[in-house]
């Protein structure tokens, strides 16, 4: 990877505000970029080349006007469940296939101001619901590092997009793992902010008491960076936090001296397979090896997430999704009374996950079911938060695998519980609402295959720990450069650009 | 009277009066070309998000606290799940188990004075719909139509649901109960009120049963009611249907009814529908609400004097009849005259009979509110304070009040300027009375003759030879005393 | 391996009625999907009773994980959508309006 793209948002914002190149230039390298390897990744539901020159030109009007720009000029993929004002935006789905909005997401207007370029809006899990990116109902995502592989999900064309050079940084959302662990199918750093750190305004909702959007990028200072960019409080977004952001990026590190990480008892990796487990603990290890002190917890609800999880997530997603009903957008399949055409255009718009969730969703809220299985997940949801919050009291920080194993092959996953399982390890924060990130630990290769595939080590740390969460993600990054052991298998077959 | 007793709960949803919507900026507005005042919240589009109107949820505590509800230290915003086409977001954003006021009662009087009570089985704060335009069929109703147009621009306005225990016993009850309500939300100004707007729209759910039973009979829900002479009727058809059902031997069904105001029947809508799952769960969208007991003791401080109160004060302190009481209360600017004249002049009874006599006869002539006429309340305090200490007659004070409304001011200086003092000396009356008599000899036979109302005729003299200052009472006297 | 949730059956569950659900849901479903979604369901559900080995009775619900509070915005209008824009992306409309098939009182 030798294409601009590829170089971090930190170097190129640099070059392009002390004018060594324009951002136009950085754009048409990284359009190039997208022409050429896209047919293979298949990344992007949109390209928006027009959308990125307009930007770029505007950017680098506003550096020859003196502007500061903390992003000028670095290349965005957007994940198309966000809303930009004026492109299709499709969250993956039949049913949205030619929506194009009116407004723009505030996580998204936040990173164009700061002088980002959207490149394009990049594929997902229908909806967000998934693990593998395979749900997309309008394209397929391929693992640049095995073409035959997954990218994992649901920010599968994010994670991708980066990974392949077709864009610096991306923006994704992660309800019960969707931003860590397509991050460590796809050898990135993926983060996921507090609940409420960034505006979900915009976010087309899929559970929107777990919701929350995030940076992906090659290194954890350009997650940083984009983290600086978004946080914050939202007048559009209720449950958006209206506290100060400490900026991350000014709190990188190179040790971890004085760091109490917990290793979480229950995530025993053993069970995961020689390879997989031999890279954690190696992973542990480095920790330590930074100055970390490694102390054991217990998370003694963990195990209960995913069934917590699988009704809470669910529950919500059934009302969220209720209004895409063929009335004021998106598909309609007509019929003679409302009611029928609400049935068919649902039944016509939606994939199969979507409709299995919509379907436990409502199930779970409907009368006489309510307190046996959506109270009673709220309540587990308190002890799996009261957990953590316990375990905060013994450590600053908690690792644990960000999933189980590496990227796996396309269609590996046909029973829906098995790709459930895929989010094990990141569900609990994200019940709990905590900050937590993958970062790349290290690669394992398959059986049956001779491509090393990476895994990501996963940190996470008391709510609102965003710097010093980061913080530490970038002293294990500098000390082990895990992700610069291979290239993506992509640039094997592709001449440079 | 009927051997069957009627039990009425009322459920009403009002608009409230805030410049933006609920959970959005767009203006709440009455109207507007359709779909203009939308956005992507009260759209709601893929991603938007609900933000609660500060204003909206304070009209509530208001209106919760006029009704004597209990403030509780937390609720919170609710969504009620199902599909309907004006609803943009397929579930609406309401309340279900905490709502911001709990309990409380609407106080309302008859025509006879009495005050009642009925308690509220809830008020709670939720969003209106978009407005369905049914078409393809002759007369616009749902029934028979073939598709229907949808306008947004109501989506999202601020709504008060306030439901009623089955406490009214018929359709005075009822309307008297209604009005009520409305007069307090309008003193609070929380809301406009209108039933022709559609910013108070209401049902009303009967059923009878035999007089001093207290099991409720079946019920049946009244909707379409247009006005509160529709209420009125409405609910007199309904009672006289179910009591001529019973009587037949048959029995009342659990239904919606359609009010037809034109033909003056209600039509079955529907009949009992299947249970309704509305899937209630906390709306993870909005955060909890809770209101510190300091905020609601202030806002119990600012009250305003409730109608009900007001009620009690004209007819009880100031002996107002319940016409009177409740014309006032009525024309809130017209009461706000009328007390501080009140305050002023310390006597009712005139200020009442200038009030709603003279000044608001002469506010009908002039096309002019009393409030914002001319007479300044401390003039007509004046005019008051000069009529009881005898200083003029009533018909003085009938022409100084004109002159007054036309812009003369204070009505003391004027009696000052002109002489126009009554003359209530005896000797200088019996003068002019004598004076009279004397030019009047046949007059003065005809009533030593028996024709005693030839009477008037003569007293009639003396005002004008007193150029009306005399104090007709005096001249009556007089008069008689010299003919007797 | 991280089972430990899903292998502890308990077979409370009730069969669920995935018709009256889908029609909740306004979704309609073919016989085949409603045998196969309801399989599907039923599965999920036996590993989803594994939440009645937690004991709850003492434990308030977390609707939400951060505790704010009456976050609210001021009684302000803001600009509002052009029509033909937000008409524009109607599956059906005429003229000014929205339009839906009949409307079949619930
Ligand atoms: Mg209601
Ligand atoms: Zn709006």
């Amino acid at each position: 990877m030798s294409d601009a793209a590829a170089r971090s948002a930190t170097a190129i914002a640099a070059d392009v505000q002390a004018g060594r190149v324009s951002a136009r230039e950085i754009t048409e390298k990284a359009l190039a970029r997208v022409a050429a390897v896209e047919p293979r990744v298949g990344a992007y539901l949109t390209v928006l080349d027009a959308a990125a020159r307009a930007a770029a030109d505007r950017v680098d009007a506003c550096i020859r006007a003196g502007e500061r720009l903390p992003l000028a000029g670095v290349p965005l993929a957007i994940k198309d469940n966000m809303a930009l004002a004026g492109s299709r935006t499709t969250a993956a789905s039949k049913i949205l296939a030619d929506w194009v909005a009116p407004y723009t997401a505030t996580a998204v207007a936040r990173l164009l101001a700061a002088g980002a370029i959207p490149i394009g809006k990049a594929n997902l899990d229908e909806f967000a619901m998934g693990s593998s990116c395979e749900n997309s109902a309008l394209g397929t995502t391929r693992n640049p590092y095995d073409l035959e592989r997954v990218p994992g999900g649901s920010s599968g064309g994010s994670a991708a997009a980066v990974a392949a050079g077709e864009a610096t940084i991306a923006l994704g959302s992660d309800t019960g793992g969707s931003i860590r662990e397509p991050a460590a199918f796809c050898n990135v750093v993926g983060f996921k902010p507090t609940y409420g750190r960034v505006s979900r305004y915009g976010l087309i909702a899929f559970a929107s008491s777990l919701d929350q959007i995030g940076p992906l990028a090659h290194t954890v200072a350009d997650a940083a960076l984009v983290y600086d960019a978004i946080a914050g409080g939202d007048p559009m977004d209720a449950t958006s936090l209206d506290r100060p952001v400490e900026p991350a990026s000014a709190r990188l590190r190179d040790d971890l001296r004085g760091c109490k990480i917990g290793i979480v008892r229950q995530f025993d990796t053993q069970t995961l397979g020689d390879d997989v487990d031999a890279v954690y603990r190696r992973a542990y290890r480095d920790l330590e090896a930074l100055g970390a002190e490694l102390v054991e917890v217990t998370l003694p609800t963990a195990d209960y997430g995913l069934a917590t999880y699988y009704l809470i997530a669910p529950a919500e997603c059934s009302s969220n999704l209720a209004r895409f009903d063929g009335v004021r957008y998106g598909l309609r399949v007509d019929a003679d009374d409302v009611r029928e055409m609400y049935a068919r255009t649902r039944a016509a718009g939606f994939g199969p996950e979507v409709k299995r969730r919509i379907l436990i969703g409502t199930y779970a809220l409907s009368s006489g079911y309510y307190d046996a299985y959506y109270v009673r997940a709220q309540k587990a949801r308190t002890l799996i938060a009261r957990d953590f919050e316990r375990a905060f009291q013994s450590c600053d920080l908690i690792a644990a695998p960000a999933a189980s194993c590496p990227a796996f092959r396309f269609n590996a996953k046909s029973d829906p519980y098995s790709m459930y399982l895929m989010d094990y390890y990141t569900i609990p924060m994200s019940l709990a609402g905590l900050p937590a990130l993958s970062v790349p630990c290290g690669w394992v290769t398959p059986d049956g295959s001779t491509r090393p595939m990476p895994l990501g080590l996963q940190l996470c740390g008391p709510l609102f720990s965003e710097p010093l969460l980061l913080g530490a993600a970038h002293a294990y990054e500098s000390a082990t450069g895990h992700a610069r052991a291979h290239r993506p298998a992509l640039d094997e077959a592709v001449d440079h650009v | 009277m009927s051997e069957f007793e009627a039990v009425i709960g009322i459920e009403c949803h009002v608009e409230l009066k805030t410049d933006a919507k609920m959970f959005c900026g767009c203006p709440n507005t009455f109207g507007g070309e359709p779909n203009t005042n939308v956005c992507p919240v009260c759209l709601g589009l893929p991603g938007a998000l609900p933000v609660p109107n500060a204003r909206a949820i304070e009209h509530m505590l208001r209106a919760g606290l006029a009704f004597d509800a209990e403030i509780p230290a937390f609720s919170k915003f609710d969504r009620k799940n199902y599909f309907y086409p004006d609803m943009p977001k397929d579930y609406q954003i309401s309340q279900y188990d905490m709502p911001l006021t709990q309990g409380g009662a609407v106080r309302y009087w008859l025509a006879d004075g009495t005050l009642k009570v009925c308690r509220l089985t809830r008020i709670h704060l939720e969003e209106d719909t978009g407005k369905s335009t049914h078409a393809g069929s002759s007369d616009g109703r749902i029934a028979g139509s073939t598709f229907s147009l949808i306008d947004f621009n109501r989506a999202g306005v601020p709504l008060m649901e306030c439901v009623s225990e089955p406490e009214l016993h018929g359709a005075d009850e009822a309307v008297a109960y209604l009005e009520a309500l409305r007069r307090t939300l309008l003193a609070l100004g929380v809301s406009d009120v209108k039933m022709e707007e559609g910013s108070l729209r209401c049902d009303a759910n009967i059923s009878i049963r035999p007089r001093g039973s207290r099991e409720l009979g079946t019920k049946t829900e009244i909707k379409n009611m247009n006005s509160f002479r529709s209420v009125h009727r409405a609910i007199e058809s309904e009672i006289a249907r179910q009591i001529a059902l019973i009587e037949r031997g048959e029995r009342v069904t659990q239904e919606t009814r359609g009010w037809d105001e034109a033909r003056g029947v209600s039509v079955s809508m529907r009949s009992k529908e299947e249970a309704h799952d509305y899937r209630y769960f906390p709306d993870p969208d909005l955060t909890p609400l809770s209101v510190a007991p300091a905020r609601v003791e202030e806002l119990r401080a600012q009250m305003p004097e409730r109608p009900w109160q007001q009620f009690e004060r004209y007819t009880g302190e100031y002996g107002l009849s319940v016409t009177q009481a409740t014309q006032l209360i009525d024309a809130p600017a017209l009461a706000g005259y009328f007390d501080r004249v009140v305050a002023i002049a310390g006597n009712a009874r005139a200020a009442t009979n200038f009030v709603l006599g003279d000044l608001s006869r002469l506010a009908n002539e002039r096309s002019v509110a009393v409030a914002e006429s001319a007479v300044a309340p401390e003039h007509l305090a004046e005019l008051i304070a000069l009529v009881e200490a005898k200083q003029i007659n009533s018909k003085i004070a009938k022409e100084l009040l004109e002159r007054m409304w036309d812009g003369a001011g204070s009505p003391r200086a004027i009696v000052e300027r002109e002489g126009l003092s009554q003359t209530s000396d005896p000797a200088a009356v019996a003068a002019l009375v004598d004076g009279v008599l004397a030019a009047h000899p046949a007059v003065v036979a005809e009533y030593r003759a028996g024709k005693v109302n030839v009477a008037g005729f003569l007293v009639g003299n003396v005002m004008k030879a007193s150029r009306g200052k005399a104090d007709p009472a005096l001249v009556q006297e007089l008069v008689k005393q010299r003919l007797g | 391996m991280p089972t430990t949730a899903w292998s502890i059956p308990i077979l409370s569950s009730e069969k669920i009625d995935v018709r009256y659900v889908a029609k909740l849901a306004s979704l309609a479903l073919s016989d085949d999907e409603i045998d196969r979604f309801g399989a599907q369901l039923a599965d999920l559900l036996t590993h989803v009773d594994a939440l009645a080995e937690l004991d709850t009775s003492a434990v308030p619900a977390t609707a939400q994980v951060i505790e704010s509070r009456n976050v609210a915005r001021p009684d302000a209008v803001a600009p509002c959508l052009d029509r033909e824009t937000v008409l524009a992306q109607a599956p059906a409309r005429q003229g000014a309006f929205f339009r839906v098939p009949r409307i079949i009182a619930s």
